[in-house]
């Protein structure tokens, strides 16, 4: 078996094997043995469906430490769009931005910058007439893995762009490069994640780079920001010289329908949030029921990546904070043509390779002994209530 | 190895649960990808059809080494001319059962072409029999 990261982890100190995590798992991944949960590597798509079920908290996600960043000479942020919802609206993102300088960052790079990118290349998908319909957006890595697990046969209509997480860790890094003439090595990129699936998607893409040195999450960041935000006022200077770039809707990008908002009438696109309905949605789409769709924006979280299971703010509440950040920004992407085409000329904004299908449903290498053990299962099954 | 499911006309909710079924068996005695979709495809269509135009259905797999055998039989209307049946279009499927997306006249069709067998027989206002093989 090739080995397989993956980020959830449990706590046997705090397992009460209670089965709760075992219902809710999408891929059939978590076994109760001698009393504890046990997660099988090879079928977890990190989901955090557990994390949010578990009610002694034994779920949790494996991340890196904020004094990680220690290990760069040049460090920069990459905060997802995600992170912005979490402050209440009396805060502003040059301030969350600007107390992220404060407490070492030298650069902060947003996401949300990087979804303007990937906004454009996904129009620019859409224009051509030869790609698979509907297609599926690639943003969710663990709608990408749930695919590669459950529906691999679905596995060429995931569109194969990059995230706006790898592409806000190029430009990080490609313009920190530049500005100080800094071997790529020495500048540390870390990304502030909503979601465990991502800290996979770092330490394991499916297709592509990443471009991140180190994840941290959303709740510890969260943290660090409300106990030393009051300190700002002693340092006007960073807060004056924060200047946002990403536009609106790159970071509406954080919310259910964000990735669809550039679009034209023209394309049709469906929004499912929470893996129960997904799999709802790609059980019809496979059994070719979905006729007429261009574009399937599939969030693994209810609330979209505002509801992943490393944020702070309930996904309702954040939602109000994001719609109102974004209403105070440009509405214009500020990519420059050239800038965007070298991109695309460099491969950057495509994966590189094609996403695999991780076929683990099968019962045994062997048919003859996958029978009996179906046999088995059904029989078993037939005798619980 | 064998699986045996009931089907009960007009109920669109619970439509399409023994076609998942099937898949998911499929999928865990190792059958290749590409083959677990067309034989779902097949009988999802089949399922379809005895919710749309019977009034109650059995369907049953059986599951070998080298094939998949697929027996869909219903009690309903049969139907009336096999031919006109299996032509791609046409459909007698009712108001209702259009407006949910269905009843595009591709059903039988669409079975005939996933199988690597195909058989069907009916009796009008007795109901239909049909037998599909796949090919491990």
């Amino acid at each position: 078996m090739v080995y397989y990261f993956h980020s959830v982890r449990l706590d046997q100190e705090k397992c009460k094997g209670c089965t709760n995590c075992i219902k809710g798992c999408p891929t059939e991944a978590i076994r109760v043995r001698n009393g504890k949960a046990d997660i099988l590597e090879e079928r977890c798509i990190d989901c955090g469906e557990c994390i949010r079920v578990c009610p002694e908290h034994a779920k949790y996600a494996i991340t890196d430490d904020f004094s990680d960043i220690n290990d760069y000479k040049y460090r920069i942020a990459i905060p997802a769009p995600a992170f912005f919802g979490q402050f209440s609206d009396k805060v502003s993102d040059e301030e969350i931005i600007a107390t992220l300088k404060m407490l070492g960052f030298d650069d902060v790079v947003e996401v949300a910058l990087g979804a303007d990118y990937v906004s454009m290349a996904y129009r620019n998908y859409f224009m051509r007439d030869d790609i698979v319909r509907p297609a599926i957006s690639s943003a969710c890595p663990a709608v990408v893995r749930l695919i590669q697990v459950r529906y691999p046969s679905l596995i060429p209509h995931i569109i194969p762009i990059e995230s706006p997480m790898a592409v806000a860790g190029y430009i990080a890094k490609r313009e920190y490069a530049k500005k100080y003439g800094a071997r790529m090595d020495e500048i540390g990129t870390f990304f502030i994640t909503p979601c465990p699936a991502k800290v996979t998607a770092v330490r394991q893409p499916v297709a592509g780079q990443a471009n991140v040195d180190g994840i941290i999450s959303i709740s510890d960041m969260y943290g660090l920001v409300m106990r030393n935000i009051s300190k700002l006022k002693h340092y006007p200077e960073i807060v004056k010289a924060v200047k946002v770039k990403a536009s609106a809707n790159g970071l509406r990008w954080a919310r259910p329908g964000g990735e669809s908002i550039g679009f034209a009438d023209e394309i049709t696109h469906v929004q499912v949030q929470g893996i129960p309905h997904i799999i709802k949605v790609l059980e019809q789409f496979e059994m070719g029921k979905l006729g007429g769709v261009d574009f399937l924006e599939l969030q693994a979280c209810p609330g979209g990546c505002l509801g992943g299971a490393l944020t702070v703010e309930d996904p309702f509440v954040a939602r109000v904070y994001i719609n109102k950040l974004a209403n105070k920004r440009t509405e214009d992407i500020d990519i420059a043509p050239d800038d965007y085409d070298d991109l695309t000329e460099q491969g950057l904004l495509y994966f590189e390779s094609e996403i695999e299908a991780r076929q683990i449903m099968s019962l045994d290498a062997d048919i003859g002994t996958a029978l009996e053990k179906l046999e088995k299962l059904e029989e078993i099954t037939n005798e619980l209530p | 190895m064998r699986l045996d499911f009931t089907i009960i006309s007009d109920d669109f909710f619970a439509a399409g649960a023994a076609s998942a079924r099937i898949k998911k068996s499929l999928q865990q005695v190792g059958i290749p990808t590409s083959l677990v979709r067309r034989i779902s495809v097949a009988v999802y269509e089949a399922e379809m059809n005895i919710v749309i135009h019977a009034y109650s259905g059995k369907i049953s797999l059986e599951l070998a080494r080298e094939k998949v055998r697929i027996v869909v039989e219903d009690e309903g209307p049969g139907i009336e001319d096999i031919q006109l049946a299996m032509q791609e279009g046409y459909s007698t499927a009712s108001e209702e059962a259009r407006r949910q997306g269905f009843g595009a006249g591709m059903g039988l069709p669409n079975i005939n072409r996933a199988a690597d067998k195909f058989e069907i027989e009916s009796t009008v206002d007795v109901g239909t029999k049909l037998v599909m093989e796949f090919n491990l």
